[in-house]
């Protein structure tokens, strides 16, 4: 069982605090304890406790977070587990499998060889299922761009347009603009097979790959890029996806060699052995867990636009979407 | 001023003609040989080096709860400071024994660092600190503020703890002192991010992680400085103690140590400021506090929150700066018995203001209003609001002339000069440096440069390894030219240095991920931004040695210049500059070393090369030991770098000193 404590009475103005001290006496400099009420429960919506705690991995992209936020909000609210959220970057969730501190990742996007590592050989971490949400990678333009040469978004016309993109950074030759070193590439291989006229220059951070796309934007400066859905971004700039060569089964089986598009991610689930054998409620929430790319948006657009909390972002949708949420917490 | 033309036509031509003639055999070599063995490697490349690095990583995950050394060692010291964390957090920011706040609330903190800093320092810092900690709640950054000086004041402890001891006895011993320094070196250059994915192997994700990775960068400062401190107390005064008979720890004790005293607290300020600069880093494993709320904001772009918390970080540094600073005055004064307010006087005050901070911890110990600070005032919102109107407008209105201004740079300066360093034939180059290395220091220092090298050569990542060298030295260069202008400027204006010095600080301690996305809109992603974020880290400190060098340059000196009728330009370059020569070495070294710490982050934000190695290498299993190899390979141009400027520093230090005389 939990004990509810809590601080219900709002913290006095300072300046209140100040005339009440002048014009009370002893007595009245204090106003409400600490701990001296129970009411306002914070935990727990009635629901008994046999969950536990729920360490959750939140890895570094509003996607995600608006995932873990939703999920930790349903487990809080409805199971009445205890939720840790633990921010930490892919590589150093998946060693949380191994070391017994991470319960469950949200949103993985392939990552083969750590699924070799920690799911086949050291057997502690397994697939739960997919997200319903579908990862899209590829090739952007700046919506100006495509507007201005519609033909630019087949990969035939590339090499026609290679000056456009031209940078310091590129040595003379197209600049393909790569983001964050986590997110699963080819573009260099590509760059080659393909016989483009262009270099893959690697701007190192999500975060500087999307400045560039608003800056290309803004000043309708020509740009092309790694990038992908659902990502918050594309509600602001809808960046438009260039046509590589089309994905057939393996063709990226050899990563040297690789000369199509890439294939579309289902997004899935994973969670640790101990967890999915413990029982726990959470862990069938998190199997059940299943939404679509629009649900995703809906919050992701309220923790990155709008600037919510994860928890205000969360409830907002769960209040608006209760069929989905009580889907999920059936058995 | 006669001896000046002296030294100069004594000493440089000779050294001058050979440098010369290694410049011009390179030159022609690279004209000739252009684009042969430059032994480059593909982004997504790896070496049977890393392969086998990789495997290292895996053998130690695999074998985490088996091995010895993890059972009775590694699990221990994680249960210590662990334990030590959590601890110092239940006080001032999380919720604990079973109350559901803090045992301190904020108006205990605020009075009790207020009256910590009186007591230490003066009453001056006492209200600055006071001021600085309410600011941090007024921006609605209490509970992150509070958890980050937690953590902040953990891994601060742990390093003192362990520093101190060790850098006394590096003081008094040769042998020990010789050891130490390149582990100190090695702890200093690597970068975090290289062994953050590791480290949380080894001490699991939590606050002993975050704890402990502040720690590894932090520790080095206050070690090296004590030593240094150590070392300096005169010889006739240890002289003097031993032919009293005094015995070998009654000096240390009795001597030496109280005549270190002062050095010693300069080194507990250094290993804080460090500490501090690894907020954001460590908030890449879970640690709480500011560096989340930076690393957050950064992933919708939000530029004025990520300020905020950069705000109060910068705000915490400057508090903990002056107040050791203060702190370290005391001290000498304390030593020389000088103090302007009687010291009764000091004393009685002190009294009440401990009686009131009592009550006031006391008060936030019980009452709900002085245990949660009040979120009436809101400054944050407008300072974030402001922060981002700032970036809006810039990078809207600016970005057309600061791109031409990149492109000029790029085109004019990094790219031929990194082709000139990276496009020649590795022999080539490598011959050259040692050879540079050999003229302007000595035997030793090209041996050392030597190894280096080969070394670079050996974790396969030549190639980048000299993209990154070329962006460091065009940094370093553009943190000189900073540091001369403004040096001079504040080191002749004690009003100028007034002015400036805040301004320094703030771009010294402000995280660079708080500015990395105006400046990738600015610069766009490119060489470029990594250099000139490196140069908005590392001149502060190189203007401010400068500064120093410049100020200390004796009165009397200037004054028969300027009676000489010498104008100000004169005075500048005849007497402070040469007069300085060691100041500026020094500058220029310590200017190389922080660039060279910025080389990760110039990786986030289109540096490439080692820095993006790095990156790739803790974001990838795959590319571990790849990005272990490039961490090395920065190390080792670190100590490169630095062994080379040292000796032209003790070279210049040398001819200072017969200027001097």
């Amino acid at each position: 069982m939990f004990r509810t404590t809590g601080i219900t009475p709002r913290p006095r103005a300072v300046a209140g605090l100040a005339a009440a001290g002048l014009a009370l006496s002893l007595s009245a400099c204090g106003g409400a304890k600490v701990g001296d009420t129970a009411a306002g429960a914070q935990s727990g919506g009635g629901a008994s406790g046999k969950c536990g705690t729920f360490n959750l991995a939140v890895n570094a992209w509003v996607g995600y977070e608006a995932d873990a936020a939703v999920v930790a909000y349903v487990a809080k609210h409805k199971l009445g587990c205890k939720v840790v959220p633990k921010n930490l970057d892919e590589q150093v969730s998946w060693q949380g499998f191994g070391t017994g501190e991470v319960d469950a990742i949200l949103e993985n996007w392939g990552h083969d060889d750590l699924a070799k590592k920690y799911i086949t050989e050291q057997k502690v971490a397994q697939d739960a299922g997919p997200t319903g949400n579908i990862g899209v990678i590829g090739w952007y333009v700046p919506p100006f761009l495509a507007k201005q040469h519609p033909d630019i978004l087949d990969w035939h016309n590339l090499n026609k347009y290679a000056n456009l993109f031209a940078t310091s950074e590129s040595g003379g030759k197209g600049q393909v603009l790569d983001g964050d070193p986590g997110f699963v590439t080819n573009d260099a291989a590509l760059v080659k097979n393909l016989g483009l006229d262009y270099k893959v220059v690697y701007a190192g951070s999500e975060a500087a790959l999307i400045t560039s796309f608003r800056q290309a934007e803004q000043s309708k400066k020509p740009m092309i890029g790694y990038f992908y859905s659902p990502q918050w971004f594309l509600a602001e700039v809808p960046l438009v996806k260039v046509n590589l060569p089309k994905y057939t089964k393996n063709c990226d089986a050899v990563p040297a060699k690789v000369a199509c598009d890439y294939p579309e991610y289902n997004l899935n689930k994973v969670v640790s052995t101990k967890f999915a054998q413990s029982g726990s409620p959470a862990y069938q929430l998190v199997k059940n867990f299943k939404w679509t790319n629009e649900d995703q948006n809906v919050v992701a657009r309220s923790i990155a636009q709008d600037k919510l909390s994860d928890e205000a972002a969360a409830k907002k949708w769960v209040d608006a979407n209760p069929d989905k949420v009580n889907a999920w917490l059936a058995d | 001023m006669t001896s000046i033309a002296l030294v100069r036509t004594g000493i440089r031509p000779f050294r001058g003609a050979i440098v010369t003639a290694l410049l011009l055999v390179w030159l022609v070599g690279f004209t000739v040989l252009h684009g042969q063995d430059t032994l480059a490697l593909g982004a997504a490349d790896t070496t049977p080096l890393h392969g086998r690095l990789n495997d290292l990583n895996d053998a130690v995950g695999a074998n985490r709860n088996s091995n010895p050394l993890f059972l009775y060692f590694f699990n221990e010291i994680r249960l210590v400071v662990d334990q030590l964390t959590t601890f110092i957090s239940s006080l001032v920011s999380q919720p604990a024994f079973g109350r559901p706040v803090p045992l301190i609330g904020w108006l205990g903190v605020v009075a009790l660092v207020g009256f910590g800093s009186w007591a230490l320092g003066n009453l001056k810092v006492g209200l600055l600190a006071a001021a600085g900690f309410t600011f941090m709640g007024l921006q609605g950054l209490w509970q992150q503020s509070m958890d980050t000086f937690a953590l902040t004041l953990s891994a601060v402890l742990v390093a003192l703890l362990v520093g101190i001891p060790l850098g006394i006895w590096a003081g008094v011993s040769d042998r020990v002192n010789r050891i130490v320094t390149p582990v100190l070196d090695f702890m200093q250059t690597m970068p975090t991010f290289v062994y953050l994915a590791p480290l949380t192997l080894v001490f699991l994700i939590g606050p002993a992680s975050a704890v402990i990775a502040t720690l590894i960068y932090a520790a080095p400062p206050v070690i090296r400085i004590a030593a240094h401190g150590i070392r300096q107390s005169p010889k006739e005064t240890l002289e003097a103690a031993q032919s009293l008979g005094a015995t070998r720890s009654q000096t240390l004790r009795q001597v030496m140590l109280p005549l270190a005293k002062r050095t010693i607290v300069i080194g507990v300020n250094q290993t804080i400021m460090a500490a501090l600069s690894m907020v954001t880093i460590a908030a890449l494993i879970d640690a709480p506090g500011l560096g989340r709320v930076v690393l957050r904001s950064l992933q919708s772009l939000d530029v004025g929150t990520a300020f905020n918390a950069g705000l109060s970080i910068v705000i915490m540094a400057i508090v903990f700066d002056r107040v050791t600073t203060a702190a370290s005055v005391r001290v000498e004064r304390a030593r020389r018995t000088t103090s302007r307010i009687p010291a009764r006087v000091r004393k009685v005050a002190l009294l009440v203001g401990g009686a009131v901070t009592a009550v006031c911890l006391y008060l936030s110990y019980t009452f709900v209003w002085a245990a949660e600070f009040p979120t009436d005032f809101d400054v944050g919102s407008p300072i974030s609001r402001a922060a981002s109107a700032v970036t809006d407008w810039a990078q809207l209105h600016l970005s057309a002339l600061t791109s031409d201004f990149k492109e000029l740079v790029t085109n004019s300066l990094l790219n031929p000069f990194q082709s000139l360093l990276t496009d020649s034939p590795w022999w080539l180059l490598f011959a050259v440096l040692v050879g540079i290395a050999a003229v302007a220091g000595s035997v030793r220092t090209a041996v050392t440069t030597a190894l280096c090298l080969a070394l670079i050569v050996g974790t396969g990542l030549w190639f980048d390894a000299m993209t990154t060298l070329a962006a460091t030295l065009v940094a370093t260069v553009a943190v000189m030219a900073l540091g001369l202008v403004l040096g001079v400027w504040m080191g002749r204006s004690v009003r100028v240095d007034r002015v400036i010095r805040p301004v320094l600080d703030a771009a010294q301690t402000m995280p660079s991920f708080v500015y990395l996305v105006p400046f990738v809109a600015l610069f766009a992603a490119s060489r470029f931004t990594g250099i000139a974020a490196a140069v908005v880290y590392a001149a502060p400190v190189a203007i401010k040695i400068i500064a120093d060098g410049i100020a200390a340059v004796s009165p009397t000196t200037m004054e028969a210049a300027t009676a000489a009728g010498s104008s100000s330009w004169q005075v500048i370059t005849k007497v402070q500059l040469p007069m300085s020569l060691g100041t500026l070495a020094l500058a220029m070294n310590q200017g190389l070393i922080y660039v060279l710490s910025m080389v990760v982050v110039g990786g986030l934000v289109g540096g490439g090369a080692l820095g993006y190695d790095v990156v790739a290498g803790f974001r990838q299993n795959a590319l571990f030991g790849k990005g272990l190899a490039a961490g090395l390979a920065i190390v080792l141009l670190g100590i490169m770098l630095d062994r080379i400027t040292q000796s032209v520093a003790s070279r210049a230090q040398a001819t200072t000193d017969h200027v001097r005389h």
